[in-house]
């Protein structure tokens, strides 16, 4: 049933869809970061897709890909986008599931966010901005939720050292509270 | 010494007034100003560490900002360091209260990449539905009790406390834990079922169903309760799927998914029971979808008992299964074995899977990427707390001070599972 969806997505929009995948049971499709926006609009209302229900955002950090056993082509090298960001969504009336996926590099970390058009993505994109600090274009409240804001770096990043301890110092240049900043 | 005083000293007291004009009622009116307070990290009134601001017109709040984080400890990261095994007693802290399902979850993602799903003994796969559903009303007892006592009902919240305690002691005798289980392994469980443990099962669940009768009779009439449950903190249902929401907060609103009837995984298509649906998606609704819940997992478990067969409780795959301790300690190849199975970790091959269980709260997810070797390359945790929690701030807007209690007793947010 994924696999109609995935083939009418790409009947819609063949420029859009680099590529498609289908791994254990997901489908996954690789979407062009200009036109993430208008595909996941189409994916939401039209009533043959109806992929109303949002699951989760991430991002995949490729910087140590060197899966065992697999040919030296699918490993990560320096011309290749490090991180992917996965928009995972599912129809409630339909059934059907859907990856969505963006190739985000390092130099230009930008993503269009599509909170706007589901609302629980918000904190999610939110939470993927903190760990692995990918600034989504568009959301309408991007700060960081899990670490404080004086926090240095994005803890998920794979060269984000696991031992590297940051205590909290208080800086009263930043905006703790943002409804205080309003307020001001 | 009272009685001698006078009005105005008596005024002064209580409103800081002493001019005979402020003594006037009109005079006594709140100050028109809205006024940020903080409920939280800490607050007594709600379970979980997590800190709210909160801008309040008198007692009506008019903005709030939900900051979650405060018990981050790192799973995903940690994740990327550990075997798949050593992941275990991670996921048991991640939701605290119901800990087998996040660990049956774990098993479920690490056996799909691996592709042994179809193979799980039929045997283990009734005990992770056991345990799962004995979790699952450990969840729902603790979230209904806790926030019965929030709004002042302490008797429920003692004797389901009390069962949940009952439950605890059978996860005890099952995993040798009360809390942490880390009970399941990928592959199957860490050990069989104790002995007697269907006639002790038996027993408790006919004790919490008597206990169950006797909390509803307190709750279910009761005016106090309905009045701070009904109609606050309602979701509609289209809004329950646009943000995300799953488990009992979406069944409240009316949005019919279970992952268990859904997705069916593991033995669920051949039991019998029902998903219960709300009308109004309101804190009362879910308050009576949980109740519900628990006696569906009472159906559930007692049809497991009865169908449970023999038979063994590991998977028989060399990549997953230590070998026989006697093996170990007597030939080099299975020592050889062991140590590479315990330091190396399951060799999972590379790809990319989500998998998804019916927690406590709803959609619990496990998406993880493998490269090869022994450590998940990225372990996300896909939280239905933090999703949930991400409401919050839409439902409080406009209810009173007071209403936060009830809307965030009901929406269950547990510490752990939200930050992972």
């Amino acid at each position: 049933m994924s696999k109609q969806a995935l083939a009418a997505l790409q009947a819609k929009f063949p420029a859009a869809v680099e590529k498609t995948e289908s791994e254990f049971g997901d489908e996954i499709a690789w979407i062009k970061k200009d036109q993430l926006v208008a595909v996941a609009t189409w994916l939401r209302d039209d009533p043959a897709m109806a992929f109303d229900s949002p699951v989760f955002v991430t991002a995949i950090d490729r910087l140590d890909w060197h899966p065992v056993g697999a040919p030296p082509s699918t490993h990560w090298t320096e011309d290749r986008p490090r991180f992917e960001v996965c928009y995972q969504l599912r129809s409630s009336t339909r059934r059907h599931r859907l990856r969505l996926k963006v190739a985000v590099t390092e130099q230009d970390s930008h993503c269009p966010s599509l909170a706007t058009l589901w609302p629980a993505f918000d904190w999610q994109e939110r939470e993927t901005f903190d760990m692995y600090g990918i600034r989504f274009d568009g959301h309408p409240d991007l700060r960081r939720i899990y670490l404080y804001e004086e926090f240095v770096g994005h803890p998920l990043r794979k060269d984000y050292p696991k031992e590297k301890r940051q205590p909290l110092v208080r800086r009263d240049d930043l905006p703790i509270n943002p409804i205080k900043k309003d307020a001001r | 010494m009272a009685a001698t005083r006078d009005v105005a000293s008596l005024k002064q007291l209580v409103l800081g007034r002493k001019d005979v004009q402020d003594l006037s009622d009109t005079e006594t009116e709140l100050p028109p100003d809205l006024m940020t307070v903080n409920m939280g990290p800490s607050h007594p009134a709600m379970h979980g560490t997590v800190r709210i601001v909160l801008t309040v017109d008198g007692e009506r709040i008019v903005k709030s900002d939900v900051q979650p984080g405060y018990l981050h400890r790192c799973f995903e990261k940690e994740s990327e360091y550990a075997t798949y095994t050593q992941v275990f007693p991670y996921t048991d802290r991640l939701n605290y209260v119901s800990p087998m399902i996040n660990n049956v979850g774990w098993a479920m993602a690490v056996e799909k990449l691996m592709g042994l799903t179809a193979r799980i003994p039929r045997r283990t796969e009734y005990i992770r539905v056991i345990v799962s559903e004995m979790s699952r009303m450990t969840d729902h007892l603790t979230c209904v009790g806790a926030s019965a006592m929030e709004l002042g009902a302490f008797t429920p919240f003692l004797y389901f406390l009390k069962s949940r305690e009952w439950l605890y002691e059978l996860l005890e005798k099952v995993s040798g834990a009360r809390l942490t289980h880390s009970y399941v392994r990928v592959g199957g469980l860490a050990k069989d079922l104790p002995e007697d443990f269907d006639k002790d099962l038996t027993y408790t669940l006919d004790k919490i169903e008597g206990v169950m009768v006797e909390v509803e009779g307190m709750l279910n009439a009761n005016k106090i309760f309905r009045d701070r449950m009904a109609g606050i903190g309602a979701m509609s249902k289209a809004d329950a799927i646009a943000t995300g929401c799953v488990g009992p907060i979406a069944r409240a609103a009316g949005v019919d998914y279970d992952v268990r009837k859904d997705y069916p995984y593991s033995i669920y298509p051949e039991l019998e029971f029902d998903v219960p649906l709300g009308t109004t998606g309101d804190c009362l609704d879910r308050y009576l979808v949980r109740i519900e819940e628990l006696k569906q997992c009472i159906r559930i478990l007692r049809q497991c008992l009865k169908q449970i067969p023999d038979g063994p409780i590991m998977v028989d795959d060399p990549r997953v299964t230590l070998p026989p301790k006697r093996d170990t300690y007597n030939t080099i190849e299975s020592m050889i074995r062991h140590f590479k199975h315990i330091v190396d970790g399951i060799r999972v091959p590379p790809g990319e899977a989500y998998t998804f269980v019916e927690g406590g709260n709803g959609e619990l997810g496990f998406f993880i990427v493998a490269d090869g070797t022994g450590r998940p390359y990225k372990a996300y945790v896909r939280s239905p707390s933090f999703v949930h929690l991400s409401t919050a701030g839409q439902l409080i807007h406009n209810h009173l001070i007071a209403d936060v209690v009830p809307i965030f007793g009901m929406i269950n947010m547990i510490g752990g599972e939200c930050d992972k």
